[in-house]
């Protein structure tokens, strides 16, 4: 931000909205930064010599005579190993009282990794938790929302993964994050001890929306820096994504875009998929894997910002409450990880896929049961056992409370099996039957 | 002398450029920002401002910034060297590109220009050729890869000289062609296409007469595609898209695959780069990767880029088609195609049609689909391209427009249903709402009957009428209940279970059951309808349903095991052995 190749003055703005301002300005560049009023502001438009500029900050308050200085450099961030460890705001300035921090400077946002020069992600990252290592079994180098209620635990059960995840780096891009989450987080880091391995970059609710769209390219700046250049482990952690997308909207709409699909930005897809594709797994060893969350409307995934996010992301986790064992549980219908094949059956035991398959279906022949009990029916032997199993099910491997090792959680589903069904009634190949079933 | 410009307005990749000269719809240009130059494409002209899409990020782009102007479109590089190839969704070979990460404006050749390659010579001395008429040939791999007159060329030529057989690159001269003005043009095995219009140097395009092969039990047996044939897979997201694309990549009966990656997951194309080298064709038993060819613009690449993919990929196979070759083209997913074109339109604050998708998409997407097809080349032979597209419907919603249009030109519908992914049913293609329109054509019915069995075509319906008839009876079990609906609810209900577990369902991941042959599903599908045509006189439901649940694990073991192999043959037996005497 340093390099000014003009310094020129304006005070003239011709137009001003609640995200924008617009002046009559020469040679700015486009995603340029400037100051609007003192205010970080970023070039979105130019038509003539009318350039857009978008305020982060809002612009409430900033008059027509606003002095416009324009800085010649895109957003950017210093990176170094001193990052470590560190709480940042959303333009990377320490908000920890800490000192600034030294390093080279890096454009965020920059290029994506060749496809080609790519590696195909194959390390397990273990939980502890069934719903997750079980039926959808995390990998290096992945992308994963969790799809939740704003109502639900989603914040906790993100920060237990990530200290039970053995990664050199985790980051934290918290959006729009209530004070009491953050200092959640950053009370559960530190208990955890983990604070030197720790990066967070914090958009709180008492802070404008519009910086949050700043909060991923930072984070991942970040993770980059340690991925690419340390050859390091990075999890970035990216709560809330429907914050974000919201933010798109705010400044598309005063931008005049047409909305297309829940008054979306028609490039929604595009904006989501140019932070979670960052996710990879590098030639070198270092490998950036991205949990996010995206909180849901009552549980609506066909809303474009969990829509498109599906399309882009590996899968997602379902939290979702259950009223048979009274728990939180890791949805088994809705939840997919794609990447789980890439490891189940060859960092876990052979069985795996099978006994995800087949205690998922017993799960779905269970809530047919269920169906028929509303609905008043007379229940066969079956639908009985399915119920119980179901119950059993839910509380000891699908509910989040559960930490056990996978070896663990693939003899209980065995026990299940044994316990409530015959061997024909779980379709599972027969070589397996004979090696694992527990008479 | 080139048309220039100057930049004068930048929202995103949308950059106006005030031209001093002619410029064309779809002309190419380069913005110069430093010492990079970034390509771009007219989209719109409006007097002395010409619209254009820039393929790159315009971070750092400025009003002023000079724009050459080149005076031709979007072309693809055409020659031997494009098989075992992966691009970028404008041509750029990946794999000579350097440093992990993307460089703006680093652009790469499409073909290695000095790889040299056997050449036979095919057309001799004095001979009359016109465009796309075979010169000579080249092996690439072990596919016969013929170098044409370049289509571009209009009119008859006499060729005056071949070269010799002998190893030539693609940028040397291979033979030289007089016009009929009578001046002499030289030819190499390299030609030059724009990738927006379709080539059409055939005689004729005739309707699809036979079915192209997939292993997929779903597909082939029930609602099979023709060879130049069209198809889309529309599914939710999570429901086995690229699953099943990459089971048709995989297996499909066709000498060229070109996989179009269009705007969709790098990890997905990193399997492919990872799992195809190291897979073996089942039809030639050569490695998948030599007759693959990977274009690959993933989401996070440029968008402008991510619409040009999918042209790249038509134009490759036309070309190969022009050899007499069969090729497959799997586009995933079109819909990210479309969401492109929306946000340039977007850009440009067209008036919006449906879902603010613009309004001649309808057009655009039939136009596209229109350019598969089986055609006759000029010598006689034949050669392919089929068309699968996959579509991702925002919300999971099949009334939406890139759904919708496709559906007016795809012949073939392969739906896939969320509530069957969830119940871990793969591939989870609704056996119900999903159609073929070939088995409606009386040449395709016939071939079917030839290629597989007398009367396989009513089979197949009496299959289909048995899973319609399992789903109304399931419906009545569900509304009166198990004791409230007569026992042949029940024989009925658990018929096309058996259907849906043994024919629909099929394990992508198990090595046995992923591939199922014709010869294969033709012999399950009978084995199974036998079953099925018997009558059982259960005593209670609980006995249907066991009855049913054993017999559907021995066909499942018999899926899982090799053809007419010793566990097969053993499960055979037993499946006998209850048919006869279970019940």
């Amino acid at each position: 931000m340093a390099n000014k190749a003009y310094q020129k003055i304006y005070t003239q703005l011709e137009a001003i909205t609640k995200a924008t301002v617009s002046l009559r300005a020469e040679g700015a560049s486009n995603d340029e930064l400037a100051l609007v009023d003192g205010r970080l502001s970023q070039v979105v438009k130019t038509k003539g010599s009318l350039v857009t500029l978008q305020v982060f900050e809002g612009t409430e308050g900033i008059p027509t005579n606003a002095e416009v200085r324009f800085l010649g450099a895109p957003p950017a961030l210093k990176v170094s190993d001193e990052l470590a460890g560190r709480f940042f705001n959303a333009y990377g300035e320490p908000i920890d009282g800490g000192p600034e921090v030294d390093g080279e400077t890096r454009e965020i946002g920059g290029p994506s990794v060749n496809p080609y020069k790519r590696k195909q992600p194959s390390q397990i990252i273990p939980t502890g938790i069934a719903g997750i290592d079980l039926n959808n079994t995390l990998v290096s180098g992945q992308k994963i929302p969790f799809f939740a209620d704003p109502d639900q635990p989603y914040n906790n059960v993100m920060a237990q993964v990530a200290l039970r995840a053995d990664v050199d780096k985790i980051i934290l891009g918290g959006m729009g994050l209530s004070n009491d989450d953050y200092l959640y987080f950053r009370h559960e880091f530190e208990a955890a001890g983990a604070l030197d391995k720790i990066i967070s970059f914090v958009n709180t609710t008492e802070q404008p929306p519009v910086e949050r769209l700043l909060i991923p390219d930072m984070a991942l700046t970040a993770a980059e820096y340690f991925a690419a250049d340390k050859n390091e482990k990075v999890l970035v952690l990216l709560t809330d994504m429907t914050l974000y997308a919201d933010a798109l909207s705010i400044v598309s709409n005063r931008m005049d875009q047409i909305p297309s699909k829940d008054s979306m930005p028609g490039s929604l897809y595009s904006d989501l998929a140019k932070i979670y594709e960052k996710a990879v797994q590098l030639p070198s060893g270092g490998s950036i894997t991205i949990i996010a969350v995206t909180t849901l409307n009552d549980g609506d995934i066909t809303h474009a910002i969990p829509d498109n996010t599906g399309y882009i992301t590996e899968g997602q986790l379902f939290l979702r409450n259950d009223p048979d064992s009274g728990k939180v549980i890791i949805d088994p219908f809705r939840s997919l990880s794609r990447l789980k094949q890439l490891v189940q059956g060859k960092q876990t035991r052979d069985d795996h896929s099978q006994v995800m398959n087949a205690s998922v279906r017993l799960y779905s022949d269970a809530q047919n049961a269920k169906t028929k009990l509303e609905n008043g029916f007379d229940l066969s032997d079956y639908d009985l056992r399915c119920l119980d199993y179901a119950k059993d099910y839910a509380t000891e491997l699908l509910a989040i409370d559960v930490n056990i090792s996978l070896d663990q959680m693939l003899d209980t589903a065995w026990g299940l099996f044994a316990k409530h069904f015959s061997k024909a009634e779980t379709g599972i190949k027969q070589v397996f039957i004979d090696k694992y079933w527990k008479e | 002398m080139k048309t220039t410009g100057i930049v004068t307005g930048i929202v995103s990749n949308l950059v106006t450029v005030e031209v001093n000269g002619p410029v064309s719809q779809n002309e190419l240009c380069f913005i110069i920002v430093g010492d990079t130059r970034l390509m771009a494409e007219v989209i719109k002209v409006n007097g002395r401002n010409a619209a254009v899409q820039v393929f790159e990020s315009t971070r750092g782009l400025r009003g002023g910034d000079k724009v050459e102007f080149e005076n031709r479109m979007l072309e693809a590089t055409l020659g031997p060297g494009l098989l075992s190839s992966s691009y970028d969704g404008l041509q750029n070979d990946l794999t000579t590109m350097t440093g992990v990460f993307l460089k703006r404006g680093e652009y790469t050749k499409p073909l290695d220009e000095k790889k040299s390659w056997t050449f036979t010579p095919i057309a001799k001395p004095g001979d009359k050729v016109i465009a796309a008429d075979w010169l000579g040939e080249v092996k690439e791999g072990w596919l016969p890869h013929k170098i044409m007159v370049p289509f571009s060329f209009k009119g008859e030529y006499v060729v005056k000289s071949v070269a010799p057989a002998g190893d030539y690159t693609v940028v040397e001269t291979i033979a030289v062609l007089t016009n009929a003005e009578g001046e002499d043009v030289n030819v190499t095995m390299s030609q030059k296409w724009p990738v927006k219009v379709a080539i059409k140097n055939y005689r004729e395009k005739p309707r699809p007469y036979r079915i192209m092969e997939t292993g997929v039990r779903v597909i082939d047996t029930l609602d099979p595609i023709a060879e130049g044939g069209t198809g889309f897979i529309p599914g939710p997201f999570g429901c086995g898209k690229t699953v099943l694309q990459h089971a048709i990549a995989k297996q499909g009966e066709a000498d060229v695959i070109v996989m179009a990656a269009c705007g969709e997951r790098a990890n997905e194309v990193v399997e492919i780069f990872t799992e195809f080298p190291e897979l073996i064709d089942p039809h030639t038993g050569r490695h998948l990767m030599e007759r693959t060819t990977i274009i690959c613009n993933t989401s996070n690449m440029p968008v402008a880029a991510r619409e040009a993919s999918v042209y790249t990929a038509m134009t490759i196979c036309e070309y190969y088609r022009a050899m007499g070759l069969k090729c497959l083209l799997l586009a995933d997913s079109t819909s990210r195609w479309a969401q492109a074109l929306r946000e340039m339109s977007n850009r440009m604050e067209e008036l919006p049609g449906a879902d603010a998708f613009p309004v001649d998409l309808s057009a655009i997407i039939s136009n596209f689909y229109s350019r598969a097809g089986i055609v006759v080349l000029n010598n006689g032979q034949t050669g392919s391209v089929t068309f699968i597209g996959t579509v991702s419907p925002a919300g999971g919603n099949l009334k939406e427009p890139v759904t919708e249009s496709t559906k007016k030109a795809a012949r073939c519908f392969y739906a896939l249903e969320q509530n069957r992914a969830d119940k871990k049913r793969y591939p989870a293609v609704n056996p119900i709402d999903s159609y073929s329109k070939y088995l409606e054509y009386p040449e395709i019915r016939e071939h079917l009957e030839e290629r597989i069995a007398p009367g396989w075509v009513e089979m197949v319906e009496t299959a289909k009428n048995l899973i319609r008839k399992g789903r109304d009876a399931q419906e009545q079990i569900n509304i009166l209940g198990d004791d409230g609906v007569p026992m042949t609810y029940h024989e009925m209900f658990w018929k096309s279970e058996l259907i849906d577990f043994v024919i629909l369902q099929q394990d992508a991941f198990d090595a046995i059951d992923a591939l199922c042959p014709l010869e294969r599903q033709k012999y399950m599908l009978e084995l199974v309808l036998s079953i099925c045509s018997r009558d059982f006189s259960f005593k209670d439901f609980e006995e249907c349903r066991n009855y049913f649940k054993e017999v559907i694990n021995i066909l499942r073991q018999m899926n899982y095991s090799e053809f007419h192999g010793e566990a097969f043959n053993n499960y055979l037996a037993k499946l006998n052995n209850i048919v006869k005497y279970g019940k």
